[in-house]
């Protein structure tokens, strides 16, 4: 019988050692801005022939939790910008606000000059980098797609340091890892955007989604996925990876429950 | 002595609903030598009358660059304008700088004008004494607006303010119809014969004392979208001034010698 009920609910000291008291600081810097709590993961997009696609889970995980499974982190910006967001939610959020404040702002005046995807992604980053500055980070990677000022599809990414990169395909997250290197085989460098077709662009993605279902834990079967054209912008929110096939389970070897 | 009751500041009106400080602050506009800006479907242009306070000293700045899509006219208090012109200018490289934009222009022009309201409605303050005419080039083309000290902006498509301007205004309204479709060197030519129209009779336009800003829409096939504000002043103006010449023998650009039938 544990006797000090301060102590009860805890794991006891003497099997797993001492209790790290250091979470439970008073004294010192506000620390609990700089790691994110609830967050989401990949953000998928790629330039085709007269626009971009941008796709994302609708997932965000507490840890290694799944706990919310109807997140949207696809964010339509004006009629030809979208936002995807990794990373923590809540900050996620925010930026949506900030977002939702220009949107008002530049709708003001209907002079018509309204904010291109560029000038969103550079508008971003500086924001990114002024909170980092701050020691006080908004913990997102988030890719925006569009146009640029001359009109030709945009796409580029911006994290929580305010580091902007851009290439044809991007991706956040895992996604940086699973889907980018299969993006680079569908589509290799030096392919001309005039040959990878919207629905070719879509495929991918579709793709990509899936083999982030199979291959990384903090990812969901159900996802959005989105195009910006000079049309307009296409949103569909409630995608399922379809046409699944675990087959190839049965032959991964390295960890995991194995007999033989 | 009449005195006037209600002119000792900026806030308080008087009994016929006028504001004394807001108005004297626009004679002090009419004080100030001519500017004179128009626009047509790719360009806006500024010319303005420079004068030298003395035989020795040096000619006043008239137009100003605030950024490479856009430049001001000043007539009147040129110190506010400064004032001003600063202001401009940092909200524009601060327009740049976060969003990587050139500043719209309606936007800019909005918040000078807001600027010079609140000097016209707190204890204490002065209203602006200068005008100003912003031309430039954004997204949706080139424009003009013209700006007062009470804080009023207008779009227009030609505008002159500062002494003796109605002779321009007057030469603007005649020849309106043929800015919108001329050429970048016809709209200036034009600018610099209304300028001409508020000379009093000794007065000559020389190289020391014309100034001309332009600004506009790149043509078509080129790198960029617009071409950069250009100033010319001195001798750059000579060859401006010399095509201005050359139209009036010819009686060009002028609208076919129009001016002598009016007159």
């Amino acid at each position: 019988m544990e006797h000090f009920p301060e102590a009860w609910g805890r794991p006891r000291n003497d099997i797993y050692g001492p209790y790290d008291h250091s979470y439970l600081q008073t004294t010192g810097p506000k620390a609990h801005t700089q790691s994110p709590a609830v967050t989401g993961t990949s953000v998928i997009g790629v330039k085709f022939n007269g626009g971009v696609a941008i796709a994302s889970d609708n997932l965000a995980s507490y840890g290694s939790l799944a706990r919310f499974t109807d997140v949207k982190r696809l964010r339509v910006f004006g009629d030809s910008a979208i936002v995807g967001f990794g990373g923590d939610v809540s900050d996620m959020q925010h930026i949506d606000r900030l977002l939702n404040s220009i949107d008002i702002r530049e709708n003001y005046s209907s002079d018509g000059n309204l904010l291109n995807a560029k000038n969103l992604h550079t508008y971003l980053s500086k924001v990114f980098y002024k909170r980092r500055s701050e020691f006080n980070p908004l913990w997102n990677h988030i890719l925006v797609a569009g146009f640029d000022g001359d009109g030709k599809p945009f796409l580029s990414s911006a994290d929580l340091l305010g580091t902007t990169f851009s290439a044809p395909h991007l991706a956040t997250g895992f996604g940086a890892h699973l889907a980018i290197p299969i993006l680079r085989r569908l589509f290799p460098e030096d392919t001309p955007l005039e040959n990878i077709s919207k629905e070719q662009a879509v495929e991918a993605l579709r793709e990509c989604i899936k083999v982030l279902w199979y291959r990384d834990a903090r990812s969901l079967d159900k996802f959005s996925i989105a195009t910006v054209t000079k049309d307009g912008i296409e949103v569909k929110e409630d995608e399922k990876v379809e046409a699944q096939s675990w087959a190839f389970a049965e032959t991964i070897r390295g960890y995991g429950a194995q007999v033989n | 002595m009449f005195r006037n009751n209600y002119d000792n500041d900026a806030v308080t009106f008087s009994p016929q609903g006028r504001i004394f400080q807001v108005e004297y602050a626009q004679e002090a506009v009419k004080q100030g030598s001519v500017v004179v800006g128009l626009v047509n479907k790719t360009h806006a242009v500024l010319v303005g009358l420079k004068r030298n306070a003395e035989e020795l000293s040096s000619y006043q700045k008239k137009i100003i660059e605030i950024d490479s899509h856009m430049g001001i006219a000043i007539a009147g208090l040129a110190s506010d304008a400064r004032v001003l012109s600063n202001f401009m200018k940092q909200q524009s490289l601060g327009s740049k700088m976060t969003y990587g934009r050139p500043i719209p222009l309606e936007r800019i022009v909005t918040q000078i004008g807001d600027r010079a309201q609140t000097n016209t409605q707190q204890y204490g303050k002065r209203p602006y004494g200068v005008g100003l005419l912003v031309a430039g080039v954004d997204e949706t083309g080139p424009h003009l607006f013209e700006f007062q000290p009470s804080g009023l902006t207008h779009e227009m498509l030609a505008c002159a303010i500062g002494a003796r301007s109605q002779m321009a205004r007057t030469y603007l309204e005649r020849h309106l119809d043929e800015f919108s479709d001329c050429s970048r060197d016809e709209l200036i030519n034009h600018g610099l014969r209304a300028l001409k129209e508020t000379l009093s009779q000794d007065k000559e336009l020389t190289v020391d004392n014309t100034s001309v800003g332009v600004v506009g829409l790149a043509p078509e096939g080129s790198k960029s979208k617009i071409q950069s504000f250009k100033l010319y002043e001195g001798q750059e103006t000579l060859p401006l001034l010399e095509a201005l010449e050359r139209s009036e023998t010819s009686g060009e650009a002028g609208g076919e010698g129009s001016m002598e039938v009016d007159s």
